[in-house]
């Protein structure tokens, strides 16, 4: 575009003289902002039950702060996180949460999302407010922590977390503020800059000492004179603030195409405007920030314009957030009867969806309510084939070629689609506007994007367990490698053994002897059904017995010296004595061992006898205790039953199977012959 | 003389543009990737085993040894068009031996019956499954690939395959599903 | 409540194809108006039977094709395909010709495509390219205005010779096409070409009685009348201004560069640019959408590409006028041309990357 790029005063020079750089592109649709701009913004009363979504901006939703039956106040935040990304959620009124589920959310897929629910006391009490009125003394990151607790996004319709706009890192050199408002019928910024310019200049002094651009751009859309003149006046006195008038066309206040209007520069393809300097805030925004700093409010209502033909008072309202539209509705006094099917638009008419429930709230993005009547919308079902006109491309304000990503999205050529830039549609609804075939263009972009982001998820998933099976591979070798190494090295050490055999035949013989012994008095040991589960006395019997055990492992291994001293040729032989030697103390150890058990069982029955007094006492000392201990009691039951439970599960499973196994393997069979035959 | 010069200059041409051509393919020699990892890439990687060998990328080395393409239920119609793509083959439908095709599901574990046997674990291919014994387990459900793998071996049945729910950031602009007006239609 | 779900924009404009074909057809009135002044009512004739046969075909081939041929008939694009056809045509060519002529648009150049946006050559066009290729006597048998004429004409006339191949007096379409001098008339485009390889200069040629000062007398109105309804279009934003401008500049330029080196051997743009089908073609055929290129840059270089060959085919080709072969030649390209105009989106530095990328 620009040759060379101008400088940052070149720029603003330029925009002083009233010049102004053009987007290509761009459509003209009738403006209908009279229907709704004439009266002041006005209160409505609170609905019955306010539906308030945990997320309503770009990024990560809060941990829920309120449960089900709790009072809250005005103001009170509903989710805190410390993501970065996280903006909390507030209570719009004061009243008590009466339930905390999936609700139908403002999106156009009428999807469910989690939701709070108040209903509210009608007292409308706010929570303790802590301004920040001496902002500039204080330090950045507190004001911006300030206004990201007050649950402040974008409120120009994406919803980006307005705190991480305010902490740019790089050098701002314009502070674009967004009063354009270029949809047609949407006049909730133009009534708020009207009537609360000062307020929005505060917000804005805020953002310039957090930012510390060096020049602001007010821009407002030259339909608005009177918002002009408003804010014009709020902003005589400050030198690098400039209220710029941009000629209206749709869609001039798209965040790119605006940038591109003031500055003459392009947003790269991937990137943010602050990669070109500039940072964009909407109107009301900055009249939030200043709600947020200079009386310490968080975001809780909103300006939404009721507007259409089948309402018979359109105009401007201040919604408090997770209003049901229903109540909107019937306070614009609704006339279904205009329309040939209820219709209710969330956001204008070029880029707003159609809600899919009465009950879907307003959200901190919905500026609009459109309720068009009958004349007011085409018919969707009129598509006819496209005769390549390309007046779509002609009106493409991000010079694409609708066309070409029109035939590759329906086509599900998706990677073609990728090559055509679909993603740098920014679904402004100007080619499907201005089509004759009256193709649903931008329908068709969004669903190749959704595909295009979920195929993009999948492979990304597969990939993940590529790598995790790859790494599960792997390290199953590498313990297959590891086990087989360790019975490598054992047969080595017998074959070693092996070839001292000769020498130490009969070390090895008694060395396997007690080998034996050893084993068979653990394996005793083991089979003591009393080791784990019993109490103290138990366990010390227990070891009592293995201490005895081993004790006796011991004298074995005393006398084999004894058996090395006199090599006997007679291998058999003697093998017969030592067999017979350790069966007359296997005997003994038994018997010691049973004793050890018998004693150990005694001690538990006691132990019970005991505890029950025990428990008496107790008692009388305090209930709790004993609950507790009923409890464990109970849990230990409970567990047992489980356990049970899950045994005969197993049970009935394995019968099932072999069952199924059989007759599978009948099958098998039928079917060999069959074959065979 | 002139019987010769014929032969002799169509041998002198096809010399040079012999020449010419093996010169070309060395110089422009494209780098392919090897046809296993391509194979590997159009695979859903589940790692169900649903195919018959044990994991994608021994499916994928036998769809290069000439095995058939229509044995991966998990990647479906869509799995199988690209592999006849890759291969240059006719797509052909799924081969109903080794199962059909299905929404895509994670496995979720009802943690209060799970008896902590570590069976699932072992059997889990991609290690989507914590727990240790006597522990009760559970699935990392971004990491589950939905291979059914797990719900085998556990001896108390206590693996359910959960169908995975659209929420608002997955869906995928399907207004039709609403049965109401149709506002993409087929035309011409 | 139920509410009705929708995809945005909710608006739109309220103009959709049937209506732009309309308006097209609207356009080309004071160009028929004046063909029927200057040469007769034959043309209105040929347009009745064009559009009858225009309409039918696209109605049966769209029920063939199990389509709904009801709305795809009140877009009205075959109508206009038949009028294109039915302008280009010899006035008093036998009524078959038109028939073919339009069977042939409608039924193989436009549906066996896939139908209205689907075809790549212009339905008109190729039609008339076929008949011109097919029947070379009866597409080139134009009569002379009729002022000059020795025998005149009318209505009855048209409708007789067209169906009969004579007057209701009895003449045949040779012996109308003899002046009060006996000499058998050609179109000024025609004559210009004689004249020349007659050994003839330019000058010379157009001093004959079918020549009104630098264009021949009839065609300089039609050809005006013709501009007169393409500026309405542009005023109307029906056309965009790209292909139209861009094809007269090509043939003006062109011819202009060639008349300055040699006066006697290429005539004037001016006679160029009035003569024949030069403005039926720059407003209403070059600008058909569907076979057009879709960029910006793409039509500006498909309407010049156009006009040049315009002037290389009348100039040195064959045949006396060639829109129709410029046209389809230039049909082939578009994919081309598409391809290597694409506009730089937004935020990019320049297209050339993804090209890479595509293949």
């Amino acid at each position: 575009m620009a040759i060379t790029p101008l400088s940052v005063e070149d720029i603003f020079d330029r925009l002083k003289r009233g010049k102004r750089w053009d987007f290509p592109g761009g459509v003209h649709p009738a403006e209908h902002k009279t229907l709704s701009n004439q009266s002041e913004i006005a209160r409505v009363k609170l609905a019955d039950k306010l539906y308030i979504p945990l997320k309503q901006h770009i990024g990560v939703e809060g941990e829920l702060q309120v449960s089900v039956g709790q009072k809250v106040l005005k103001g009170q935040p509903l989710t805190h996180s410390a993501h970065p990304f996280a903006v909390p959620v507030h209570a719009s009124t004061s009243g008590t949460v009466v339930d905390i589920a999936p609700q139908v959310a403002a999106h156009p897929s009428g999807l469910s999302e989690l939701s709070v629910v108040i209903e509210p006391d009608g007292i409308d009490q706010w929570i303790d407010l802590k301004p920040l009125s001496n902002y500039q003394e204080m330090d950045k990151a507190q004001v911006v922590e300030a206004i990201c607790d007050a649950g402040i996004s974008g409120l120009g319709g994406a919803g980006f977390p307005s705190h991480i706009k305010a902490q740019p890192g790089k050098n701002v050199e314009f502070l674009v503020i967004n009063g354009v408002e270029c949809e047609p019928y949407i006049t909730s910024d133009d009534r708020l800059m009207r009537e609360h310019a000062w307020q929005i200049r505060q917000g804005i002094d805020v953002l310039v000492h957090l930012l510390a651009p060096r020049h602001v751009i007010i821009a407002v859309e030259d339909n608005k004179p009177e918002a002009l003149d408003a804010l014009s006046v709020a902003c005589r006195d400050a030198s690098n603030y400039l209220v710029c008038d941009v000629a209206t066309k749709y869609p001039a206040g798209g965040e790119k195409q605006l940038v591109q209007v003031l500055t003459g520069r392009e947003v790269p393809g991937q990137g943010l405007p602050i990669d070109v300097g500039v940072i964009m805030y909407n109107v009301g925004t900055c009249f939030a920030i200043a709600d947020a700093i200079f009386s310490g409010k968080p975001l809780v209502e909103r300006v939404v314009t009721l507007t259409g033909g089948a309402l018979n008072k359109p105009h401007n309202v201040w919604a408090p957030l997770g209003t049901p539209v229903e109540h909107l509705l019937s306070v614009a006094e609704y006339q279904p009867g205009k329309q040939a099917s209820p219709r209710v638009i969330m956001g204008g008419p070029m880029m707003g969806f159609t809600v899919t429930d009465a009950r879907v709230p307003v959200v901190k993005i919905t500026n609009c309510l459109l309720v068009p009547s009958v004349d007011e919308v085409r018919n969707d079902n009129a598509e006819q084939p496209c005769i390549r006109c390309s007046a779509c491309a002609d009106a493409c304000p991000a010079s694409l070629l609708p066309q070409q990503l029109y035939w590759h999205s329906k086509a599900a050529e998706l990677d073609k689609a990728q090559d055509y830039n679909l993603f740098d549609c920014i679904e402004c609804g100007a080619c499907a506007y201005v089509c004759p075939s009256e193709i649903p263009l931008v329908q068709y972009y969004r669903q190749a994007k959704a595909d295009i982001r979920n195929q993009r998820d999948e492979k990304d998933k597969a990939e993940r367990a590529k790598r995790r099976f790859e790494a599960r591979k792997a390290r199953l070798e590498a313990e297959q490698q590891a086990r087989e190494e360790k019975h490598r090295k054992a047969a080595e050490a017998r074959k070693q053994a092996m070839q001292n055999k000769d020498t130490d035949k009969s070390a090895r013989v008694s060395d396997a002897i007690a080998r034996a012994k050893a084993k068979k008095q653990q394996t005793e040991n083991v089979t003591e059904p009393v080791a784990e589960t019993q109490p103290k006395n138990a366990a010390v019997a227990a070891a009592i017995a293995r201490a005895k055990a081993k004790r006796a492992a011991q004298t074995d291994a005393e006398k084999k010296p004894e058996a090395t001293v006199q090599p006997s040729p007679a291998h058999n032989h003697e093998s017969d004595n030592d067999d017979a030697e350790s069966a007359a103390q296997r005997k003994q150890r038994q018997i010691a061992a049973a004793v050890a058990r018998a004693k150990a069982k005694k001690q538990q029955g006691q132990d019970v006898n005991k505890t029950t007094p025990a428990q008496h006492k107790s008692d009388e000392a305090g209930n709790n205790e004993q609950q507790s201990e009923q409890d464990i009691q109970r849990q230990a039951e409970s567990k047992q039953q489980r356990i049970a439970a899950a045994v005969a599960r197993a049970k009935a499973k394995k019968a099932n199977r072999q069952q199924a196994q059989n007759t599978s393997d009948s099958d098998d069979v039928t079917e060999e012959k069959n074959s065979q035959s | 003389m002139d019987v010769l010069s014929a032969p002799l200059a169509i041998g002198l041409l096809a010399l040079a543009f012999g020449a010419i051509l093996g010169f070309a393919a060395v110089r422009f020699k494209v780098q392919a990737d090897p046809l296993v990892n391509q194979i590997d890439d159009i695979l859903p990687q589940t790692q169900c085993g649903q195919c018959g060998y044990p994991g994608c990328r021994p499916y994928a080395q036998a769809i290069a040894d000439g095995d058939e393409i229509n044995k991966c239920p998990p990647g479906g119609e869509a799995t199988i068009k690209k592999l006849a793509d890759l291969m240059g083959v006719e797509p052909k439908p799924l081969d109903a031996a080794h199962g059909e095709e299905d929404v895509k599901k994670v496995a979720f574990i009802r943690e209060d019956e799970c008896i902590g046997c570590t069976k699932c674990i072992q059997a889990c291919p991609v290690d989507a499954i914590l727990g240790a014994a006597k522990h009760m387990h559970t699935v990392m459900a971004d990491e589950c690939t939905g291979c059914d793998l797990c719900v085998e071996p556990c001896p108390v049945d206590c693996i359910d395959m959960v169908p995975v729910t659209t929420t608002t950031a997955s869906w995928r602009w399907r207004l039709q599903d609403h049965l109401q007006q149709i506002p993409v239609k087929q035309v011409s | 409540m139920k509410f009705a779900l929708a995809s945005s924009p909710h608006q739109r404009v309220n103009r959709d194809t049937g209506q732009i074909m309309r308006m097209v057809c609207y356009a080309a009135l004071p160009g028929i108006a004046m063909q029927c002044w200057f040469f007769g009512m034959g043309v209105l004739v040929h347009l009745l039977i064009a559009s009858a046969t225009a309409v039918a075909t696209e109605a049966l081939i769209l029920e063939l094709r199990k389509k709904d041929f009801e709305r795809a008939v009140k877009d009205c694009s075959a109508l206009l395909t038949a009028l294109l056809i039915a302008v280009s045509i010899p006035p008093f060519a036998p009524w078959w010709i038109t028939v073919i002529g339009t069977v042939f648009a409608i039924g193989v150049v436009k549906q066996l495509y896939g139908g209205l946006g689907f075809n790549l050559f212009n339905p008109a066009m190729a039609a008339y390219v076929m008949l011109l290729v097919s029947f070379p006597v009866q597409m080139t048998a134009w009569l002379p205005p009729q002022s000059l004429a020795e025998q005149s004409h009318n209505l009855m006339d048209a409708i007789s010779i067209i169906f009969s191949g004579f007057t209701t007096e009895g003449y045949s379409i040779s012996q109308l096409r003899v002046d009060v001098d006996g000499v058998t008339l050609a179109t000024p485009l025609d004559a210009v070409k004689t004249g020349l390889t007659q050994g003839k200069t330019v000058s010379e040629t157009l001093g004959l009685s079918i020549f009104n000062g630098a264009t021949g007398i009839g065609w300089f109105a039609v050809n005006a009348a013709f501009l007169l309804g393409g500026l309405f279009l542009l005023q109307q934003r029906v056309i965009s201004w790209h292909m139209p401008i861009s094809m007269l500049a090509g043939l003006a330029l062109t011819a202009s560069f060639f008349y300055l080196l040699d006066s006697d051997q290429y005539s004037s743009p001016w006679f160029h640019l009035f003569s024949g089908g030069a403005m039926l073609g720059a407003f209403f055929i070059v600008t058909d959408p569907v076979s057009g290129s879709t960029t910006r840059n793409g039509r500006l270089i498909f309407g010049a590409a156009i006009g040049i060959w315009v002037y290389i085919i009348r100039q040195w080709g064959g045949y006396p006028d060639a829109i129709a072969f410029a046209v389809l030649i230039m049909n082939m390209a578009v994919p081309l041309i598409d391809y290597y105009t694409q506009p730089r989106t937004y935020g990019h530095r320049s297209n050339s990357s993804n090209k890479g990328a595509r293949r």
